[in-house]
């Protein structure tokens, strides 16, 4: 408090998003969207045509169309975060994401005293994801796979691949397609939530912490205060050094 | 013809079809019928006319339980006359409680008789679904609850057919809160007995016939799919064969019963009709000798050959009913209101930050001014 000299930080670039986490990103958020807005058409179209003849018309049919592709395109990307997940850099790392380790769940409680109870005390220093966020994500990818099952379920009937058909299973567990269709149409919920508070988190983070979160998913930088790696005080799990650490040092 | 008569070989189909009076050309008619409703290719008619004429008929003892026998009345009005009179008629109700002739102490003779008979060779009709509650006193019959009357009737089946949706799914009287614990056969029934679920309400005659016909010709139970119901009826959606699909697919639907939409026969999709959801052959077969079905009489399919049908939601709406949350709550109404908390919560926080983490970010903006004026000079 005292002391009025500013104190100007020098920062790094550090590479957190490779280009193939940022594709996957912005056409998730593509179809994503496709999907929702096709999906609310498709679970109470709108009465926007009820004038015009049937024939030559296929609207229903393109919008189904749409929520089709979109949807392949979703699992096969989905596919691939997590192939990603194992070849991709550190922060890509599945690691990022399954609470599975006592500091992965530190962190996490850290993460919610300081951001979400708003307690005052040191900030955290997470490069990547933060544990919260991580956790949060594997919770997404959670509901991606209900989304995945209950989806390609609903249309493995109407379908004559065998790839959807590998989904046969899902309704025949649910006891039908009534409570399919109910369970797809309450996780896309899940989705919504989703997306208001994670871009406002995003907002926050860039708020607070100055390092250029929201362009990080632009470029794939953000940016890094010297002293970290001087300290080495961030938080980001790193399988090799946690194992070394294990040992006396800690 | 009581059971003490019967032959060491009982008739044939084809002579009970014969001694009633029926053309060949009518058992003909009757077998390629059958045979194009269970979807066999044209070289199996033979097979069929030749098991009929050959195989002697299967004793069948056909109980009811917690039903409204809509299942029994639908199959006695099934199209063909042959169905109801050779079928049910003739060939089987060794033991029927609403069709039998023989009533208190004869029927369960009867029964028991074509229990110790037939032991391994009778096939097992159940109507209805069984009351598990205070050890099953909600349905008693001849002094035995409805689930020692089973017990001891499927131990010694060919095969166990649960007609209708109460046998197969438990239907109306199992909705919550289900105060009989009216549970569907394949729930009380041992591991180890074919069991083939016919599921509607009621099923479809023809259907319930073909599957006879099928146990009958073949010897084994038709091809199953992972709900245990009979492929060849069951593998399509309602929707999938409706007339008014072309109306879903343009995206034009009847916004209520009474409009312009409705008159122009639009799809019922937005009134609620089930059809997407729902496996079953309403829409090939029809009802009442193929006059009509639900939706050519206007009025949405309301699922009543799937589990569940009479709790997952409301039979006029499409919108997908919140369980726990009240029959008025739909999954959408619940959306909005926790879209609406999240952004009370979401402006809470943003508010909180800048209280909060004040300094945090007056040094951040302070280094970032320094670094602008510095620029400057």
């Amino acid at each position: 408090m005292s002391d009025t000299a500013v104190h100007i930080q020098r920062l790094r670039r550090v590479y957190v998003w490779e280009k193939p986490v940022r594709i996957y990103h912005w056409l998730n958020v593509l179809v994503l969207l496709a999907l929702v807005v096709t999906g609310f058409y498709i679970a109470n179209p709108l009465a926007l045509q009820s004038q015009h003849e049937a024939t030559g018309k296929f609207t229903m049919g393109w919008i189904r169309y749409i929520h089709f592709a979109a949807a392949y395109i979703f699992f096969f990307n989905f596919l691939f975060r997590i192939y990603w997940g194992f070849v991709g850099n550190k922060y890509a790392s599945w690691r990022q994401f399954l609470p599975i380790s006592r500091k992965f769940f530190k962190e996490m409680w850290y993460v919610f005293r300081m951001d979400i109870l708003m307690l005052k005390g040191r900030e955290h220093m997470s490069i990547g994801h933060n544990a919260m966020a991580g956790f949060i994500y594997f919770l997404t990818f959670v509901v991606f796979l209900v989304q995945c099952l209950t989806g390609f379920g609903l249309y493995a009937s109407t379908s004559s691949w065998w790839f959807p058909k590998l989904f046969a299973w899902v309704p025949a567990m649910l006891g039908g397609d009534i409570l399919t269709r109910q369970v797809h149409h309450w996780a896309m919920w899940f989705f919504i939530l989703f997306v208001v508070i994670h871009v406002y988190l995003v907002f926050y983070h860039d708020y607070v912490e100055g390092r250029g979160e929201m362009s990080s998913m632009g470029g794939g930088w953000k940016f890094i205060e010297e002293e970290t790696f001087t300290r080495g005080h961030h938080q980001t799990p790193n399988p090799e050094k946690a194992k070394a650490q294990d040992g006396p040092v800690k | 013809m009581s059971n003490d008569a019967l032959p060491k070989l009982p008739p044939t189909y084809y002579q009970e079809v014969e001694r009633k009076g029926y053309s060949r050309r009518d058992f003909l008619g009757f077998v390629t019928m059958m045979a194009a409703f269970m979807g066999l290719e044209k070289s199996a008619i033979g097979q069929v006319v030749k098991a009929l004429e050959t195989k002697p008929r299967v004793p069948v003892i056909w109980l009811h339980f917690q039903e409204c026998t809509c299942c029994s009345e639908s199959f006695i009005r099934s199209s063909h006359p042959i169905v109801a009179d050779i079928l049910l008629d003739k060939i089987s109700l060794d033991y029927s409680e609403t069709l039998m002739a023989a009533s208190g102490f004869q029927a369960e003779a009867s029964m028991k008789n074509t229990m110790e008979k037939y032991k391994g060779e009778y096939i097992l009709c159940v109507e209805g679904s069984v009351p598990t509650a205070a050890d099953g006193v909600y349905c008693m019959i001849g002094g035995k609850t409805s689930m020692q009357i089973l017990e001891e009737a499927a131990a010694n089946a060919k095969a166990v057919i649960a007609w209708g949706s109460c046998a197969s799914n438990g239907c109306v009287q199992s909705a919550r809160p289900n105060p009989t614990s009216a549970t569907p056969i394949h729930k009380v029934l041992k591991a180890g007995v074919p069991l083939i679920k016919v599921p509607g309400c009621p099923p479809i005659g023809e259907v319930m016939a073909g599957v006879i016909v099928h146990l009958v010709t073949f010897g084994k139970i038709p091809e199953l799919d992972r709900l245990g119901r009979p492929k060849a009826f069951y593998s399509k959606r309602v929707h999938d064969s409706c007339y008014r699909r072309p109306y879903y697919d343009a995206g034009l639907f009847v916004e209520s019963f009474d409009d312009e939409n409705a008159k122009k026969g639009y799809c019922l999709y937005k009134v609620g009709c089930k059809g997407p959801s729902t496996y079953n052959a309403c829409g090939v077969m029809k009802w009442n000798n193929g006059t009509s079905y639900p939706i050519q009489a206007g009025h949405g399919c309301i699922g009543c050959s799937e589990e569940n049908y009479w709790d997952n939601g409301r039979l006029y709406e499409r919108a997908s009913a919140f369980a726990g949350f009240g029959i008025e709550a739909n999954a959408d109404d619940l959306g909005k209101v926790a879209l609406a908390a999240t952004g009370v919560a979401v402006a809470a926080h943003a508010i909180a930050t800048n209280v909060r983490k004040h300094k945090l970010i007056f040094n951040l903006e302070k280094e970032g001014k320094q670094s602008e004026k510095e620029l400057e000079s």
